[in-house]
């Protein structure tokens, strides 16, 4: 993917969910601040910033958890304001941060939930809805922990069923809220690969809030730096991903060298103890 | 969504169950009866007392009815609150809202004692109602934490019943003693009358909250994610409330307030069928029938001939029961 390609213009055309001067605020303070951003179909989308800067927070303005106090976010071409709560929920789907199951809830309990905005009182479950529910479960190699209540998993299995959840809500739109975070590094990448090859293979937008950088290069087709409710900058991980970025957006002395593994950006911290030379 | 496999024979078992209770507890009393002559005698066949059909249909057989019926309109009241706050210990009687109920229902025998009796279940509604509302937005500050919401509620609860003590302090002493009886939680001597008040609330209200499952199944997940999954929030919210509040208020409103059926009957019921609500609801409606059945059979039983209200025999099992939830949900 090139920069030129993803050219502000180009993208606005190809986006599936865009943000005009938007403003949003809890209460009365302001978390983001006239932001305009483009997300482009059928690529990762990553946030990256700092705590506080307003990821969560514009997450949950693009899938319409928040309204607006100014300006507008698009999905497609409509106003998301302009749609019914189950309208949107059949384009895009939602995974915030750490969500918590009810007591005793089996895998195939909670991943059948993601079909509710395709019922309705009369229709209670339809082939549809086992198929779609059958395929999150096999997708996210949940089948045979299916009738295991989630209490009972690991939490890297537990979040596996929370994603097969919102596949089966068979929307072209996933947005995720740090989907890695109380998870150890091997089931981070996991998970992580797992939405990658959602991506690949079925073609989702996937739009996520990540807190580590490198793997936010890794997996991101776009990545996202926010900055005080702000886009500091935006584009591929080789353009956003700079010295001067972290040093502005996290305050933080780093030098960044090509990932030996994946050849995307990595961010390699200098901390006060290297630069001083003590221990 | 599909029900759980063991729902269906879950629910014939605990049907049995109540069946039998009620048979057994018209049978029981002064006057004892056997139970093939009980069912003949219900079933309109002819048996060779007369005595039988009016000591049977005018005496035990509505109260047993009010009974289950009540154990079921408070089971699915507390059922809908608990998936609705997501808080396995908010309960109608736990937080204030057949408190609220009581007060009202009270001050309509006290102040108002020429009124019908099937003006009770409006005034229970109202009161149930107005103490929901304030203690929802007394609880709420972006989102109810569980803690909060109980503390709130069980001031609300103080509150009324203080309320309800003083209109029992000052009121007309015929009219005191009516409500006293009332107020204990007792299924004693009600009438066709009673049951003819409260059926329509249940056969209006218990579809819906089946109706509603689904819905309270998205709401237990959060806010966020419920609304995420195409859930309209706010209006399910209210009309879920709108639905325990209704259910519980008409049950108080009848047999005065028995309670942590409302606690306990859900708790049960999700240990037989898991906590997804479309089995649940109807497990759960049974399982409180059972109990409030139980009880009051229980409660005319232990200490023949004193007669126990079937709210204190509820109480004793249901307030240890409610201590053994606080301190497993201790660190939450």
């Amino acid at each position: 993917m090139d920069a030129e390609q993803l050219g502000v213009t180009e993208l606005d055309e190809r986006s599936v969910l865009t943000t005009r001067r938007l403003t949003l605020a809890y209460d009365q303070s302001l978390i983001i601040e006239d932001l305009n951003l483009a997300i482009p179909a059928g690529k990762i989308t990553v946030l990256v910033g700092p705590n506080g800067c307003g990821k969560s927070t514009l997450l949950r303005g693009l899938a319409r958890l928040l309204k607006p106090k100014h300006g507008v976010v698009y999905l497609d071409r409509d106003s998301i304001a302009s749609l019914s709560t189950r309208e949107v929920a059949k384009q895009l789907g939602i995974l915030p941060q750490s969500p918590i199951a009810p007591e005793g809830l089996t895998v195939r309990e909670l991943v059948a939930q993601g079909r509710y905005p395709h019922q309705g009182w009369i229709q209670q479950w339809s082939q549809d809805d086992e198929r779609f529910t059958q395929e999150a479960l096999a997708v996210t190699g949940m089948t045979e922990l299916a009738d295991r209540s989630l209490d009972s998993l690991s939490g890297g299995q537990r979040q596996r069923a929370w994603i097969a959840m919102t596949l089966a809500q068979n929307t072209e739109i996933l947005l995720l809220d740090e989907p890695t975070t109380f998870l150890d590094l091997a089931h981070q990448i996991e998970v992580l690969d797992l939405l990658c090859e959602l991506n690949q293979t079925m073609g989702r937008t996937i739009v996520m809030v990540l807190h580590d950088l490198n793997q936010a290069c890794r997996y991101a087709d776009y990545l996202v730096a926010l900055h005080q409710g702000q886009i500091f900058t935006n584009g591929t991980p080789k353009d956003v991903m700079t010295e001067a970025m972290v040093r502005s957006v996290f305050g933080l002395e780093s030098r960044v060298i090509p990932d030996p593994v994946a050849g995307t950006p990595m961010c390699v911290p200098i901390s006060r103890r290297i630069r001083e030379r003590r221990c | 969504m599909r029900i759980d496999r063991r729902v269906p024979i879950v629910l014939l078992s605990l049907a049995l169950s109540i069946l039998i209770v009620m048979v057994v507890s018209i049978g029981y009393g002064e006057y004892p009866i056997p139970p093939l002559t009980v069912i003949q005698t219900v079933l309109g066949l002819p048996t060779d007392n007369l005595d039988y059909v009016f000591v049977i249909h005018t005496l035990r057989l509505p109260r047993v009815i009010t009974a289950c019926m009540v154990g079921m309109g408070l089971a699915v009241a507390g059922t809908v609150m608990q998936g609705l706050f997501r808080n396995p210990l908010a309960a109608p009687d736990i937080i204030g809202i057949d408190a609220g109920a009581s007060l009202a229902a009270v001050s309509i025998i006290v102040l108002f004692p020429s009124l019908p009796i099937s003006l009770l279940p409006l005034a229970a509604f109202a009161g149930a109602f107005l103490a929901a509302l304030l203690i929802y937005s007394l609880s709420w500050n972006n989102g109810s934490s569980p803690i909060r919401l109980i503390l709130v509620g069980v001031g609300i609860g103080m509150i009324t019943s203080a309320l309800t003590t003083l209109m029992i302090t000052f009121g007309n002493i015929y009219d005191v003693s009516q409500a006293l009886v009332w107020l204990a939680g007792s299924v004693y001597g009600r009438s066709w009358e009673h049951i003819t008040a409260l059926v329509p609330w249940l056969v209006i209200f218990l579809p819906l909250s089946l109706l509603l499952a689904r819905d309270l199944n998205t709401l237990n997940l959060g806010d966020d994610l419920a609304r995420g999954l195409g859930n309209p929030v706010e209006w399910q919210r209210g009309l879920l409330l709108i639905t325990c509040v209704a259910l519980a208020g008409s049950s108080v409103a009848t047999a005065g307030t028995i309670g942590f059926v409302g606690l306990m009957a859900p708790h049960v019921a999700r240990q037989l069928v898991g906590t997804t609500h479309e089995g649940l609801i109807p497990t759960s409606a049974l399982v409180g029938g059972l109990i409030v059945s139980l009880a009051d059979l229980l409660g005319r039983s232990l200490f023949a001939p004193i007669e126990l209200p079937c709210g204190i025999v509820t109480a004793a099992v249901g307030a240890p029961y409610f201590l053994y939830l606080l301190y497993r949900n201790r660190n939450q």
